[in-house]
């Protein structure tokens, strides 16, 4: 028995629980405007992760029950499944899931260990697999030709049936950001493209909102202390200025920065997918670098790029970055002399 | 007025301080043994000056200061040395080392002693009194107080710092000993003042000690001292930390304050002084806290020595205790032996108990939070430092400062994976010590070896050039030697090969006497070549060696008169 005794009444299992408690506002919005798909999804994604994580450590001979308390397997499920189209077929989210946490998560060391966010590697695996389903998100609650029932909802997930013959294009459209893109290539103008019925004021109907309901719970996180506020404040602060550069330059081609802070996965980076303390920085000025580098690469993916958003890519590139930017930033120590 | 500075990281453990910080100090009772080790402070162990069967008087001392860094060992009171041996002592090692044993004869007859007058005394005097008092830090490293205040008078110190903060939680000795013995504390800070002479003289008091501040503050009026009370942040007590809040200057990595003009000392060291010059008494008790799972927590004057199972006998222990924590609860030593006394460093003893100290869940994989590394006063980076530690990647952890690293603990403390983190620095400090160590035996090996070939190489040149002469000289007699006739031809050809053969012609007996004279010559010069030129520090060395050869020898043939050569 050493030193110290005595222990703050943190562990990790209530952080990841704190993390989760304040994806609840975006599950909410979630459900309010697209039905309660994402429910499922989340289930599904939560059974996979739990079952998987249970496999992966029993095959690596590690203690089961401590690990799957700790939280961060369902964390990561949850990432996940808001990260995909909720209106998919079962084995999508199931696929991403296992992947995640078996070779993302284990095959790197387990909880810790990972270099790569396991979710965001989730994701990347599945959109290069799977582009089109990938692609088909449930169009908002009062703009569709056609709103599918729970048990609909439920009927497509599982068997891949829609009702009366319909097609998936009934149901479900591109993102609001993949539509602008697509739109501004044919040669419209963005006031023309913005002025389209599926976009709010910010972003696109329905998205903007579940984007408040992720800033409204990193609040909830920052005043929890679960996460501080540089990474989300150098992330956002990043695409922002490099949208507002495009912007400036060209307003004729490039949209507003506040449109891209709240369209596509930009709130939920900023502050549940940067935020991972095992796939970032340690060091503050690290963390800087990290989020400003992941903002930066978000626009320039999601603007340029081929994929619906950049937020996946960005994060993983930068990820590939925090064992080099963490050896240059090394702050210096107590007592040490500021020049060097 | 001070502008207060303040250090990065800290934490706020709960404090438990109320338990024992409201009654007032109680003389601990006589014990019926007390063991003292020789070995209570930093630096060399005490040379012990008793056997067993001594009758000693108390403050008389039983252990002498060995060496450059070391403190002197007294006789808590007056009894008989029961033993000189090896002990339980409280360390982390778990292993024995030499202790006095003492049983009190309950007479508490003192060995002469008078009070200094410390302004009149030479300043080599005074430091050898302090040395000879085996007075060292009560703050916790109890590095011999004699050395840390003989810095000569040109090192231009310019701040002494009393620490008084006291951030542990639990620990109240110093808060009790402020309010009941301001005054006296004052009086060796006088002392240290007297020694060091510095521009400014500062108390750093943590602020959930109001009672302590006031006291100081009025004993302190119109000295020149001044009392400030600092934000109650663990760990404010840390020397460079509490020096930063002070001063705003930092102590360099792996520096003394030394290194910054300043001296830092905890004022129940202060008080410790006070004790010698104006009661002429070496350090022979201490204020212990005794609280934890017990009746009454308070704190009590012990004796050096005093066995732990006396102290809690007098608090009352509760059902529920589970051994005992030396120290606080952030930086203490857990021990479960009731037999182990109280020592120089022994702050504070807590009862300690599952309701009180429930243990902590099992460690998970470092999650990379950072929440070590926002609370670590030293600015390092713990995460990385674990790393490197576990990996066993020394270099790195080193280049990484683990050596500034003060092991405070608040790292461990906000972990939430519950990573014993400190363990972790500890175990590669001593890791890298003990290859520095081995490193230096090695160097010193090879050395010798070396040195060892090269005499080998010396003595056979040596040996080469005198056979070389040896056949010159051969040469030269034989060229001498045809001169005087031609007749004589025949017999010096028969003398000349009588020398380049002698193995073959001498005796066998007299070839036998030449090399026995030749041999005793060799050793002749040998060892005046090893006693030549000596220095009286090797002079005095070799009489010293000789002098506990004698001794030896006298002790193994207690009866032989004088021992034989």
């Amino acid at each position: 028995m050493f030193s110290p005794f005595i222990s703050q009444a943190t562990s990790v299992r209530a952080i990841m629980f704190k993390v989760m408690l304040a994806l609840l506002p975006a599950i909410a919005v979630y459900v309010w405007y697209y039905g309660p798909a994402i429910l499922v999804s989340i289930t599904l994604a939560s059974i996979t992760a739990l079952i998987t994580e249970a496999a992966m450590l029993k095959l690596r001979g590690r203690p089961i029950a401590p690990f799957l308390r700790d939280n961060s397997a369902l964390l990561t499920a949850w990432l996940l499944a808001l990260s995909i189209p909720p209106l998919a077929p079962w084995w999508l989210v199931v696929v991403g899931t296992m992947f995640a946490i078996s070779v993302a998560k284990h095959l790197y060391g387990g909880l810790g260990s990972n270099p790569f966010n396991p979710a965001m590697i989730g994701y990347a695996v599945l959109i290069i697999s799977f582009p089109l389903q990938m692609t088909h998100w449930l169009t908002p609650h009062g703009l569709g030709q056609l709103e599918l029932s729970v048990m609909q909802q439920l009927q497509y997930i599982f068997s891949g049936q829609l009702p009366g013959g319909a097609t998936l294009d009934a149901v479900t459209m591109a993102t609001p950001l993949d539509t602008l893109k697509t739109q501004l290539h044919l040669g419209r103008m963005p006031e023309e493209v913005l002025g389209m019925p599926i976009y709010g004021h910010l972003g696109g109907i329905g998205s903007e909102m579940v984007a408040l309901a992720y800033l409204l719970g990193g609040a909830y996180l920052l005043a929890n202390r679960i996460i501080t506020w540089h990474l989300p404040a150098a992330f956002l602060a990043s695409l922002f200025v490099t949208a507002g550069i495009f912007h400036l330059a060209d307003p004729a081609h490039y949209v507003s920065p506040v449109f891209h802070w709240f369209s596509g996965a930009a709130m939920l980076a900023a502050f549940f997918i940067l935020t991972d303390p095992v796939t970032s920085p340690t060091t503050l000025r690290g963390k800087f670098i990290f989020a400003a580098g992941a903002g930066f690469l978000t626009y320039i993916i999601r603007v340029f790029g081929g994929f619906p958003d950049g937020v996946a890519f960005a994060t993983l590139l930068m990820n590939i970055c925090v064992p080099l930017i963490d050896t240059y930033t090394q702050p210096r120590v107590f007592g040490q002399k500021d020049e060097k | 007025m001070t502008t207060l500075h303040t250090f990065h990281g800290g934490v706020h453990p709960p404090q438990h301080k109320q338990e024992s910080s409201e009654s007032a100090i109680a003389q601990a009772p006589l014990p019926s043994r007390l063991v003292l080790p020789l070995q209570q402070h930093i630096g060399a162990q005490a040379k012990p000056l008793v056997r067993a069967g001594d009758q000693v008087l108390k403050g008389q001392m039983l252990a002498r200061a060995e060496g450059m860094v070391s403190a002197a060992i007294h006789a808590p009171t007056s009894g008989t040395v029961v033993a000189v041996d090896l002990h339980a002592v409280p360390h982390p090692s778990g292993l024995p080392e030499l202790c006095i044993t003492l049983a009190p004869d309950g007479e508490e007859r003192w060995v002469e002693h008078a009070p200094l007058d410390y302004r009149a005394l030479p300043r080599d005097q005074l430091l050898t009194r302090l040395r000879d008092a085996g007075i060292v830090g009560l703050g916790g490293a109890t590095f011999p107080t004699h050395v840390k205040l003989n810095i000569g008078e040109t090192a231009g110190i310019h701040t002494l710092v009393l620490n008084g903060a006291e951030c542990e939680p639990w620990i109240t000795t110093d808060d009790r000993l402020m309010r009941e013995r301001a005054a006296e504390i004052v009086q060796g800070i006088e002392v240290m003042r007297h020694l060091l002479n510095p521009a400014a003289t500062l108390v750093g008091i943590e602020d959930n000690k109001p009672q302590a501040i006031a006291a100081m503050q009025q004993a302190c009026a119109n000295t020149g001292i001044e009392v400030i009370a600092v934000p109650t942040l663990y760990p404010t007590g840390g020397e460079k930390q509490l020096i930063k809040i002070l001063t705003g200057k930092e102590v360099p990595s792996g520096g003394r304050p030394l290194n910054i003009g300043i001296v830092c000392s905890n004022v129940a060291t202060a008080y410790s002084v006070h004790r010698l010059v104006n009661h002429g008494e070496p350090m022979i008790s201490r204020l212990v806290t005794v609280t934890g799972n017990v009746k009454t927590p308070r704190n009590y004057e012990v004796l050096i020595g005093t066995p732990i199972a006396e102290l809690e006998k007098l608090a009352g222990v509760l059902p529920g205790s589970d051994g005992y924590i030396l120290g606080g609860p952030m930086m203490g030593l857990y021990v479960s032996n009731s037999e182990l006394p109280v020592v120089k460093s022994s702050n504070c003893i807590i009862v300690k108990s599952r309701a009180l100290f429930p243990p902590l869940p099992p460690a998970l994989p470092c999650i990379r939070c950072t929440r070590c590394a926002a609370v670590c006063p030293a600015e390092l980076q713990p995460q990385d430092l674990y790393w490197f530690a576990r990996a066993r990647d020394f270099g790195k952890a080193q280049k990484f400062h683990l050596f500034d690293c003060i092991e405070c603990g608040a790292c461990s403390y906000v972990c939430p994976s519950n990573i014993p983190l400190v363990q972790y620095y500890r175990f590669a400090k001593s890791e890298i010590l003990a290859i520095e160590r081995d490193k230096e035996a090695a160097n010193l090996a090879r050395e010798r070896h070396e040195f060892h070939q090269l005499r080998l190489e010396r003595d056979k040149q040596e040996k080469a050039e005198k056979l070389a002469q040896k056949e010159k000289a051969a040469l030269a007699a034989k060229a001498a030697a045809p001169a005087p006739a031609q007749a004589a031809t025949t017999e010096a050809k028969a003398n000349d090969s009588a020398q380049q053969l002698p193995a073959q012609q001498l005796p066998a007996q007299q070839l036998i006497e030449a090399a026995i004279a030749r041999a005793k010559e060799q050793a002749a010069t040998a060892r005046a070549k090893n006693t030549e030129a000596l220095t009286p520090q090797q002079q005095a060395d070799i009489a010293e060696i000789e002098a506990r050869r004698a001794k030896v020898r006298e002790m193994s043939h207690p009866d032989a008169d004088s021992p034989k050569e």
